[in-house]
């Protein structure tokens, strides 16, 4: 079965402005509040987040990039497949809400990894977890604060998030097993 | 849209490199010389995330957790196996640090013997120097676990040269066409000779230069023989500073006076020491690196030595970012 699109540029547009709004909402304004996208694809979800929160209330929010290699659990394992990148987080954390941005939320382990790495980069008031997609089958105790959408699958289905930044192109897509591969990290 | 666009903190994505880990051949860092330029750039492109890691108040991930690294220095050395240990504890896995002469090998228990019971003991990463050329080789021959060769004899000294080269990268962008020399003992250099073979990789013009008694013998051969274009021999040093990017001088180690090879350090330093005047015949702003220990007043004078060209400080930094790539690298090896 072929690639068969979920969402479209419009579908993730938004479901962002709408986690956005939620955002904002939950932490009674945008003071104090800076995202850190995961890499590669949390970077510019993140990105827009902030736009949106920029175009809505005037205030900027400082993003910052996250590269979760170096905290996985899985290093020697035969599954060890990436380059490590650099993480960026120009501004201290510290006594701020954190809103850790990812574009699938799958088993979990990529949060616990980044919460590591966040929590080595300083103490922050809040960490919240926002995702643009959730697709269940969690294996760790964690769970999102900002959903942009639920999509029930099954474990064998691949999940792939586009993000023009990265591809070219915004589209969310479910692929059935066999039909060719993914590079979704968890 | 707003007409004040927000100010991202985190500059636009670029097209990230072609590189995937899966380039990563080796089980062991032994030399340069089987190291493909995409294997030296991924050693690059990780010891950069890890400068972020360093460079952060607490310079700690979880990432070799568990594992173990074991370095035996069968020489004396101050910053590389510093450098090492860090390294390694940086990644949160766990040291020893063997000194051979309060260790067995004083009740003549071979290297090989030695290195077997760090095995045996459940090391993961060996990390060795010795001083007798290829002996990290004998030993990943007979041995499961990896091993880095911290320097062998006159042999080699991979950790050094990619981080040499890593600190020029920092500094020059690019590489390719490059003009480098190195100066000084090169007869005796570990250090040149990894960076005969890196700088080939990278496409490094490199210019050799040393009093003919302190040239090895049979360079010219060697470098025929095995296309090593890139290497230009000079004995002159002002000649060979010419217009170069960076120059590199080696520590003249006093003993090679005793045994005849230079006729005084007065007449070696008349020549060969790099001097204000000298660095002015390079290209402006060239970088000045060296592998240390430095002797100040010898192969360098002291007021280059500090000043705003040098970057022998930065070296030794760059040098755990090196090394934690390396042994990021190398901690799935064993599963291959």
């Amino acid at each position: 079965m072929p690639e068969k699109v979920l969402l479209n540029s419009a579908d993730i547009e938004r479901a962002l402005v709408r986690v956005a709004h939620e955002i904002v909402e939950r932490n009674k304004g945008a003071i104090n509040i800076v995202f850190v996208g995961i890499k590669t694809r949390g970077v510019p979800l993140a990105q827009r987040l902030a736009k949106i929160i920029h175009d809505m209330e005037k205030v900027e929010t400082p993003v910052g990039s996250l590269d979760i290699t170096l905290y996985r659990d899985d290093v020697s394992s035969l599954s060890f497949k990436h380059v490590v990148q650099q993480s960026y987080v120009p501004f201290d954390i510290s006594g701020k809400h954190v809103i850790l941005v990812d574009d699938v939320f799958y088993t979990g382990r990529s949060i616990r990894a980044a919460l590591d790495a966040l929590m080595d980069l300083g103490r922050a008031e809040t960490i919240q977890l926002a995702v643009l997609i959730d697709r269940g089958h969690r294996e760790l105790p964690i769970r999102a604060d900002f959903v942009g959408k639920n999509i029930p699958t099954a474990r064998n289905e691949e999940i792939k998030v586009y993000i023009s930044e990265v591809d070219a192109v915004d589209k969310v897509t479910v692929m059935k097993p066999g039909a060719g591969g993914s590079d979704e990290r968890e | 849209m707003s007409v004040n666009e927000p100010k991202l903190s985190v500059p636009s994505q670029e097209a990230l490199p072609p590189l995937s880990i899966g380039l990563w051949q080796h089980k062991h860092v032994l030399d340069l010389d089987d190291f493909s330029p995409d294997e030296i750039n991924l050693v690059f492109e990780i010891a950069d995330a890890m400068s972020e890691v360093i460079s952060r108040d607490v310079k700690k991930v979880p990432t070799l957790r568990g594992k173990t690294i074991a370095t035996m220095f069968f020489e004396p050395s101050t910053r590389t196996r510093a450098s090492f240990e860090l390294a390694a504890k940086y990644l949160s896995a766990d040291t020893i640090s063997l000194d051979p002469s309060k260790s067995s090998v004083t009740k003549g228990e071979s290297l090989i013997d030695s290195l077997r019971t760090l095995q045996a003991l459940g090391v993961d990463t060996i990390i060795i120097r010795h001083p007798c050329s290829g002996a990290p080789y004998v030993a990943a021959q007979n041995l499961e676990t990896s091993i880095i060769n911290a320097g062998d004899g006159c042999h080699a000294h991979p950790s050094q040269s990619l981080l040499d080269m890593y600190t020029l990268r920092r500094h020059l962008g690019d590489l390719s066409g490059r003009k480098i020399v190195i100066v000084g003992d090169i007869m005796h250099s570990r250090v040149a000779r990894s960076n005969i073979w890196g700088m080939k990789s990278l496409g490094i013009q490199l210019i050799i230069c040393a009093p003919p008694t302190l040239m090895p013998h049979g360079l010219n051969e060697m470098l025929q023989k095995c296309d090593l274009e890139h290497v230009t021999i000079e004995y002159d040093l002002d000649i060979a500073i010419k217009d170069a990017d960076a120059v590199m001088p080696l520590r003249l180690q006093k003993e090679r006076q005793q045994s005849g090879l230079i006729s005084s350090i007065r007449e070696y330093i008349q020549h060969y020491q790099l001097t204000p005047e000298r660095l002015s015949y390079a290209k402006p702003g060239a970088i000045v690196l060296h592998p240390g220990p430095m002797n100040e007043g010898i192969e360098i004078s002291h007021e280059v030595a500090y000043s705003t060209q040098s970057l022998i400080e930065e070296q030794v930094t760059n040098g755990v970012a090196v090394r934690m790539a390396l042994l990021y690298l190398i901690a799935g090896g064993k599963n291959r």
